[in-house]
């Protein structure tokens, strides 16, 4: 494709021929197409030539046939384990802050005083990182902890309930890191949608359930699918904070983790790229899922553009 | 503004039971929230800290030596450069691209978007380790020319869909008009169009410099011991836990979250997040 792209406004102008340019451009081809040519090319050599190495990488081990890293990948119960291991953290931890964000951007989506502090509140988690999560945590949720003296001084329980270093410690810093994104995705897409359509759906008479269940929601869902995804691609590359505050030679050895010690620690570069293969296919079959769901539905101007 | 104030005041004072329980989620978010970050900052600024509410006395002697220990003036001059090469670099590639899918439709467009969004949708680490070795078979990795070419990757395609919508909403007709006064390609760029765009770019530029100081895993794929940025030098000396004093590390952590915190807080000057992905009616209520 992007061959085409850059050959075809060159030979035209050697060629002179008024009739061939004036077709080319006819079908949308002419010189203004070079402008696309450097980030083109950047895709290529940086993106796909990457990319493409790496799959032929995987398919060529140092030892066995063209699938042996795929076969030690998959036979090792502790290296295809970390595919559910992935999936178990990375599903529910995007559902949770896509789900959870609806009713909050559905309550702010109007202006009221304070909505851009709250905003900027909300949004605050997304400065902090994985690291920053990670340390503040260990130091809040440890058994030594705010949380746990709190609930202790309550009463609620008489020791401390074990929060980090296990499956809940990850889950915690992907709810704290993606909500903020899930969060903002929503409430643009939700303030996006014309409020005039709602206002008429109450002049006749809806109550709010019924034009959240037939207004907004058909027209939200869209945006829900893409939020969806980019949430769940960013809980699905976990990989610092499930080495600092998971357990990562056990129930939080996530896939990211798994690739990265083939390549840095037993030098395996074919397993490495081969894992990375996996986590790769793994995603897209969730997301192409999703979005195999979305194209079914409304696709157009929500109404808020212009 | 004030009819349409107080009946609003008055819906909240009555308070569904769903709007109680909304609320009281957010505030259990926002005072855990505070909790995780407290609780590094006040460690950060403490002398000793053993299974008490507070520690025994404050200090800030702890930010003097993480700032001694871990060769922070380095470390933010190496985040600084990286981060402002990517910016800049990921801008000039990507506007002109995200021009073109915006006023043009060609064969094979709907391929180039999708070879756009590929590098957004697919794991940092998926295509890192292939990237990392290809950057380390020529040469690049392990200084800061292979940090900022991996941290391209992401950033020039996020540059292109963020600015696509950008360039929709300008009017095809001034750029109809600057040609029919003469323009060349050149000077509708530079004197028509790039005057109008300027809050996209800034925009796109300072989301790309918050996700560049962010973003550990190319950069900790990539870089080697003098092309560290903050995040991942901050991973080292976490994951090194035991080494230094764990309020060492807290302090860095306190200064990169700082760092992070001024640059969105500048992001939100310009950009309206609610505005990223499509622009908001924003009429007051009849």
């Amino acid at each position: 494709m992007s061959l085409t792209v850059e050959r075809v406004p060159g030979e035209a102008r050697q060629a002179q021929d008024p009739g061939l340019r004036h077709r080319l451009a006819e079908r949308g081809i002419d010189r203004q197409l070079l402008l696309l040519v450097p980030a083109v090319l950047f895709v290529v050599l940086l993106f796909l030539y990457p990319f493409l190495y790496g799959l032929q990488l995987s398919f060529a081990p140092d030892e066995g046939g063209p699938l042996a890293s795929y076969q030690a990948f998959f036979s090792d119960p502790y290296q295809s384990g970390t595919i559910w291991i992935t999936l178990k953290l990375a599903l529910p931890a995007a559902l949770i802050n896509v789900l959870a964000s609806v009713p909050i951007a559905y309550r702010m989506r109007g202006s009221f005083r304070g909505k851009r502090l709250l905003t900027i509140v909300l949004v605050v988690p997304i400065t902090l990182g994985t690291v920053l999560t990670a340390q503040g945590l260990l130091n809040y949720l440890g058994p030594a902890g705010w949380f746990n003296k709190i609930l202790m001084t309550l009463g609620l329980i008489d020791d401390p309930v074990r929060l980090v270093n296990n499956y809940w410690g990850v889950f915690f810093s992907l709810v704290i890191t993606g909500f903020p994104f899930a969060f903002l995705l929503i409430l643009s897409y939700l303030s996006g949608i014309d409020p005039t359509l709602e206002r008429a759906a109450a002049t006749l008479g809806a109550d709010w359930r019924q034009r959240f269940r037939h207004i907004t929601l058909p027209l939200l869902a869209p945006g829900l699918a893409t939020t969806f995804c980019l949430a769940f691609v960013l809980a699905f590359s976990v990989f610092p904070s499930a080495v600092l505050v998971g357990n990562p030679a056990g129930e939080t050895r996530v896939l990211a983790l798994a690739a990265y010690q083939a390549a840095y620690e037993q030098y395996d570069y074919s397993l490495a790229s081969a894992i990375a293969m996996v986590m790769g296919a793994v995603e897209l079959i969730v997301i192409g899922v999703v979005l195999l769901w979305r194209s079914r539905l409304y696709t157009g101007s929500t109404g808020g553009k212009g | 503004m004030a009819t349409t104030v107080a009946p609003r005041a008055r819906r909240r004072i009555v308070g569904s039971p769903s709007s109680w329980l909304i609320w009281g989620a957010v505030t259990f978010f926002l005072v855990n929230l505070a909790g995780v970050i407290g609780a590094v900052l006040v460690s950060s600024f403490g002398t000793q800290w053993f299974g008490t509410w507070f520690p025994n006395g404050f200090t800030t002697s702890w930010y003097a030596t993480a700032w001694r220990e871990f060769g922070l003036l380095d470390v933010v001059g190496v985040t600084l450069q990286v981060s402002l090469l990517v910016v800049v670099i990921s801008v000039l590639i990507g506007v002109p691209a995200a021009y073109v899918l915006a006023r043009r439709t060609f064969p094979g467009k709907k391929i180039v978007y999708f070879a756009f969004l590929l590098p957004i949708l697919m794991p940092p680490i998926t295509y890192g380790i292939p990237l990392a070795t290809v950057l380390y078979k020529f040469g690049f990795a392990g200084n800061a020319s292979g940090v900022v070419l991996a941290n391209l990757v992401p950033s020039v395609p996020f540059v292109i869909l963020t600015m696509t919508p950008f360039i929709e909403q300008i009017s095809p007709s001034i750029e109809s008009a600057a040609r029919m006064c003469g323009a060349t390609t050149r000077a509708l760029f530079l004197r028509v169009l790039g005057p109008l765009l300027v809050p996209g770019m800034l925009a796109a530029a300072i989301l790309v410099l918050v996700r560049t100081v962010g973003m550990f895993e190319l950069t900790f794929l990539t870089a080697g011991p003098d092309s560290q940025t903050l995040v991942v030098a901050l991973y080292y000396s976490m994951s090194a836990a035991g080494i230094r004093a764990q309020q060492a590390v807290d302090a860095m952590a306190v200064i990169y979250t700082s760092t992070m915190l001024v640059l969105l807080v500048v992001a939100l000057r310009f950009v309206n997040p609610t505005q990223l992905v499509a622009r908001v009616k924003e009429t007051p209520e009849p």
